[in-house]
Formats: C-alpha cells, sequence, structure tokens
C-alpha cells in the first residue's frame, strides 16, 4: 500500500525544506566570506602587512603590529597550552579510567563551555592586577586556558583510535609500559595531535573577548610580552566600531587577513592528517 | 662436518636458580621507575585543568566580593546601573543575556534540525561530505568578524530593507514596537543565531547518526513515508541529545561577547521590543571593564561575569549528561567541542 497524496506531499515539502535550511547555511557562510573579499581584498597591499597604525587624519598605515601581536600572543599561548593539553589527553586515553579521569574529562569539557570573556576576568585578576599594567603575556595566558581543553579533548581522541593490537606487540617485544606508550602508541597519534592543536589554534587567534583587558592593544609596533600589545581581532574590533570610513576599511581587510589564518591553519591540520593517512 | 650443536650448547646454563612460573608472571606486571615517572608527569599535566576550574572561581569569587557584600542578591532583581552613583543592578543585562539568546534559538534550532536530518537522512551521498564541512566552517568564523558583517552588512540589511517591508505587518505587536535604527536585540539574535547554528547542527548529526537503522526500516516497513520515520521515530528516538544540542548551543549564545556587543546596541533598558537596543552580560563586561574607574563598578562587573560563569557551568553540565545519555562511547559527546 503506498502513502496517500497528501502525506507523500507534505513528506516531500519537508524534505525540501531540510534542503532549505542547508542551503541558508551555506548561503550565510558564502556571505559573510564574499564580503570579506569584496571590501577587504582591495585594501591588501605592501604597506598593510609592512606599516603599523598612523596617526588619525593621515590616510595609509598597516596592520603590521597586528599581525605580529597575534603570532606572538597565540605563539605563547600554544607553550602554555600545548603541553598540559598533550599530557592531559594521553593522560586521559591511557590511565583516565578511574575517579580522577573522569573528572579531568568533565572539567575540560566545562572549561570549553566557559564564555571567553570569563576567561579573560580570570587573567585579568590573576596577573594584570597583581602586575599593574596590561601584559600581552596575560593575553597569552588567557588563551593558553582555551587552548589547553580543547587539545586535551581531542588529543585523548586520537590516542584512544590506536589499534591496541599496537601496544599489545610493542609490550610483547619487552617495551616498558611507557615507552610503549610515547613511542608506540603516542607517536601513531602524532598526526591526529597536531591536527588537534591546529584546530585549536585557529579558534584562539580570533579571539577578541579575552585579550580586551589583557593584551589591551597597542597603536605602535610592539614585541615586549611584558607591555600592551596589539592583535588582529582586537584592531578589527577598535577600527570597525570607530567612526572613519578609513578605519572601517583597514577593519575589512584585517578581518580578511584574520580569516586567510584561520582557514590555512584549518587547511594545514587537514593536511597532515591526510598525508599520514595515506602513507 | 661438524656435529650439530647439543641441547646445551644452546639452551642459556641452567645450573643457577631458575625463576618460578610465579616470579616470571611478576617480572611481567613489574612497573618500572620509567613508568611510575611518565603517569606522575601525566597526572600532574591533567591536574592542571581541575586546578585552572579552580582558579578561575576562586578568582571570580574574590573579585566579585565586594559588590557581593555590598548589595547580595538584590543585585539580580535591580535595574539601575549607574557607576557615577555607586548603584547597580544586573537585571538588565540578565534579561538581555536570555532574550537575545532565546530570539537566536528560536531561528537557529529549526534550520540546524533541518540541516542535521538533511545531511544524515535525505542528502545524497556525495553532497553530505561537503555540506558538513562547509557548515562546520560556520563555527570557525570568528567572533569578530560576525560582528563586523553585523555592522556593516547585516544592519543595513535589517534597516533598509526588511524592516520597511514586514512592519505594516507586524508593528502592532509589542515585540516590534519602537523606532528601529539598527542596533537591536532583533540584530544581534540572527548574529547569534547564525554563530549557534553549527554547533547545534553538528551534535544533533551526531546524535541521528547513532540512532539505529533498524528504527527506521521498521517504519518504513509500516508505511511511513521517509519523512514520517524521521519525524515519529528518528527524532524522538534520539530527543535527549538533540535537547542536549540545543542547551549547548544556548550555553554559546549566552557567553558570545564580540558580534553581540557590536551590534545589540548596548543600553542598560528591558524592554519587550526586539527593535530597540539592549545589552548582554558579556557585552556590558567588554565596554566596561577596561574603563571601569571606581574598584566597585570593576566589583559588579566581576559579579555578573561570576553569574554568567555559574550559568554556563550548569547548562554545560546538563547539555553533556543529556548526550551522554544517548551517545554512550559514540563520539557524540565529544564532537561538541
Amino acid at each position: 500500500m503506498t502513502p496517500r497524496l497528501g502525506r507523500r506531499l507534505f513528506g516531500a515539502a519537508m524534505t525540501g525544506a531540510t534542503y532549505g535550511a542547508a542551503a541558508l547555511a551555506i548561503l550565510a557562510l558564502g556571505a559573510i566570506l564574499a564580503m570579506l573579499v569584496a571590501r577587504g581584498a582591495g585594501s591588501l597591499d605592501w604597506n598593510f602587512f609592512t606599516k603599523s597604525s598612523v596617526p588619525l587624519g593621515e590616510n595609509g598605515g598597516g596592520f603590521a603590529h597586528a599581525i605580529v601581536g597575534t603570532l606572538l600572543i597565540v605563539g605563547l599561548a600554544c607553550a602554555i597550552g600545548v603541553p598540559i593539553g598533550v599530557g592531559g589527553g594521553i593522560f586521559l586515553a591511557e590511565f583516565g579510567g578511574g575517579g580522577l579521569g573522569w573528572l579531568v574529562r568533565f572539567v575540560a569539557d566545562t572549561l570549553n563551555g566557559i564564555p571567553s570573556i570569563v576567561i579573560g576576568i580570570f587573567a585579568w585578576t590573576w596577573i594584570v592586577r597583581p602586575a599593574g599594567k596590561f601584559t600581552a603575556f596575560a593575553g597569552g595566558v588567557a588563551l593558553a586556558c582555551i587552548l589547553a581543553p580543547i587539545v586535551a579533548r581531542t588529543t585523548e581522541e586520537m590516542v584512544r583510535l590506536v589499534p591496541n593490537s599496537l601496544r599489545e606487540a610493542a609490550l610483547a617485544l619487552g617495551y616498558q609500559r611507557w615507552r610503549t606508550s610515547l613511542q608506540v602508541v603516542v607517536r601513531t597519534a602524532s598526526a591526529g595531535i597536531v591536527t588537534g592543536c591546529l584546530v585549536a589554534m585557529a579558534r584562539v587567534a580570533g579571539e577578541t573577548a579575552p585579550l580586551l583587558f589583557t593584551a589591551l592593544g597597542n597603536q605602535f609596533f610592539s614585541t615586549d610580552l611584558f607591555g600592551a600589545m596589539a592583535a588582529l581581532p582586537l584592531q578589527i574590533y577598535v577600527y570597525a566600531v570607530g567612526p572613519y570610513d578609513e578605519w572601517h576599511r583597514q577593519a575589512w581587510a584585517g578581518a580578511l587577513v584574520l580569516i586567510l589564518l584561520v582557514l590555512l591553519l584549518g587547511t594545514f591540520a587537514r593536511l597532515v592528517t591526510r598525508a599520514r593517512r595515506h602513507a | 662436518m661438524s656435529a650439530p650443536p647439543t641441547a646445551s650448547a644452546i639452551l642459556p646454563d641452567d645450573s643457577g636458580p631458575q625463576p618460578t612460573a610465579e616470579e616470571r608472571w611478576r617480572a611481567l606486571r613489574t612497573i618500572s621507575r620509567g613508568d611510575v615517572v611518565y603517569r606522575g608527569m601525566l597526572t600532574l599535566l591533567a591536574l592542571a585543568l581541575p586546578l585552572l576550574l579552580l582558579t578561575i572561581a576562586a578568582g571570580l569569587t574574590a573579585g566579585a566580593w565586594p559588590a557581593v557584600r555590598q548589595f547580595r542578591f538584590g543585585f539580580l532583581t535591580h535595574s539601575t546601573w549607574d557607576p557615577v552613583a555607586g548603584t547597580f543592578g544586573a537585571l538588565p543585562l540578565i534579561v538581555g543575556t536570555l532574550y537575545s539568546s532565546l530570539v537566536a534559538m528560536a531561528i537557529a534550532v529549526p534550520l540546524a534540525l533541518g540541516v542535521a536530518i538533511f545531511l544524515t537522512e535525505f542528502a545524497p551521498r556525495w553532497l553530505r561530505g561537503p555540506v558538513a564541512t562547509l557548515v562546520e566552517l560556520l563555527a570557525a568564523v570568528p567572533s569578530v568578524i560576525y560582528g563586523l558583517w553585523g555592522v556593516f552588512v547585516l544592519i543595513p540589511l535589517l534597516r533598509d530593507a526588511v524592516w520597511p517591508v514586514i512592519r505594516p505587518a507586524v508593528s502592532w505587536l509589542p515585540f516590534f514596537k519602537g523606532v528601529f535604527y539598527g542596533p537591536s536585540v532583533l540584530a544581534a539574535g540572527v548574529i547569534l543565531s547564525i554563530m549557534v547554528l553549527p554547533y547545534v547542527a553538528t551534535v544533533s548529526r551526531e546524535v541521528l547518526l547513532a540512532v539505529p537503522a533498524a528504527q527506521r526500516e521498521a517504519a518504513l516497513a509500516l508505511g511511513a513515508t521517509r519523512w514520517e520515520a524521521v519525524w515519529s521515530v528518528v527524532l524522538p528516538y534520539g530527543r535527549a541529545g538533540i535537547l542536549g544540542a540545543v542547551i549547548l548551543g544556548l550555553g554559546r549564545a549566552l557567553g558570545e561577547t564580540m558580534a553581540v556587543t557590536m551590534v545589540i546596541g548596548n543600553r542598560h533598558e528591558i524592554s519587550l521590543s526586539l527593535v530597540e537596543p539592549g545589552y548582554t552580560i558579556a557585552a556590558a563586561i567588554a565596554n566596561e571593564f577596561a574603563e571601569a574607574v571606581t574598584p566597585l563598578h570593576l566589583s559588579a562587573l566581576v559579579y555578573v561575569g561570576l553569574v554568567l560563569f555559574l550559568i554556563s557551568v550548569a547548562i554545560n553540565a546538563m547539555a553533556r549528561w543529556l548526550i551522554w545519555r544517548v551517545a554512550r562511547g559514540s563520539a557524540a559527546g565529544s564532537a561538541a567541542v
């Protein structure tokens, strides 16, 4: 017995609606990316990458200070966050069966859900306020707090994917447990772990809120980790909410650079896993 | 021609004391010093995460303490926010946070479910991978870029193209009273809906994938259309997980800062109207924290931050629990990262 026409039509309509929902989501993505290219690409010239902000009223100037600032702050975040994340992740995969494993897993997920602005308050309370000044270091610590739990969870997943037979083979050859874990299991999962780190880097590179009152932003070129420093997302924010057309133009260009950086890290992450799979 | 080696030449000299079977076993199970060090170091690194959560909670509580002592819980129910007079009430912020997030969820949930159903049930196979990747890409776009797009593309679009068309039809509703200048709860809700859509869609998709094929087949065998199988069998089967996905998305929306700060208008007032400006907890902290002059103002901002922290911890715990209940063992829970 075939369903009656009305039911079939309704089903077809709802199926069409799900196509529509998917199309709308992709349309939104397309609209954002297209606008970034349309408004930002024209301003990407040599000056944009080599000059810093110029005083109000002058045209020109660029985002060099912000780009370097983002690289430094994200680099610092990785230096702090990656060891904690990877170590915690290996712990979860190798010894995480008990109560402590459950706790760490739950805490990592909870940390993932904490709004980034709250992480900013945290870094301000413990680093900026005692030091009495805004520092890029505080910004890096704040980003590390966002990065570490993400890396921990992806590392755990990647290590868990390694087949148990590999571990058994290494143990049967007389390897000690820690060498088995580090040189066989973790090494097998290393491409996945690197991917997880890159994805987390892409996520924190775009974070603005935790830097607002830690790294603060800076109109000048600075590589001093213990002073205020510019960052791409901060500079985009300041220029976007400012009243000048020249600022808006540069904000679009900065946003294009930021999204390219994020996409580059993401693509890189995919390539690392793919290369490994084909090897 | 040499004689074949005798057994005694191959086997080790067994004149000395031999380990018993039990001793051999013990030797195999022995955990070397390296193992202890390895495990200890990993445990320390893992313990950094709970320690971090504790320090965050302690820092927030300490920072909020002066405001907590002065305003008690009345802080949460008063609506005057006057840094000059030193009076702080967070009700408009709390209401604004909830209101903008609810608007976002009202738009995002049907769309995200549609995307998830499309990806698991209806899309041709070759389309599933690319569409899933593109939807996940929405989650990779930084918040500040959504804000930029909201200020210069979405707000003009809503104000100049959408509002003139829908205004005659809806202006009698209390939700659309007032003059629409652009920055508004509506703009924030729309931006937020695009931002949380990938989270809800991705987790819902994982949940739907975990529904056994036999459930669908049974429904189809009973004469259901494919849509009826989805609506009356697959969705109910995964409803706890989908609810978890929705709550997870809500958690994202509540804490979202930059995009909202840029488009919501930042006004400390409670209004039912979607076209008027509002404010959220995260936006207030972003705007006022670096410029706060009095210690009490700072403390009041940390106090709302503490409220936001507690809300997000509770919401996440609830969402994880729901997802975990449905998709035990599958990757649905961890995909939420």
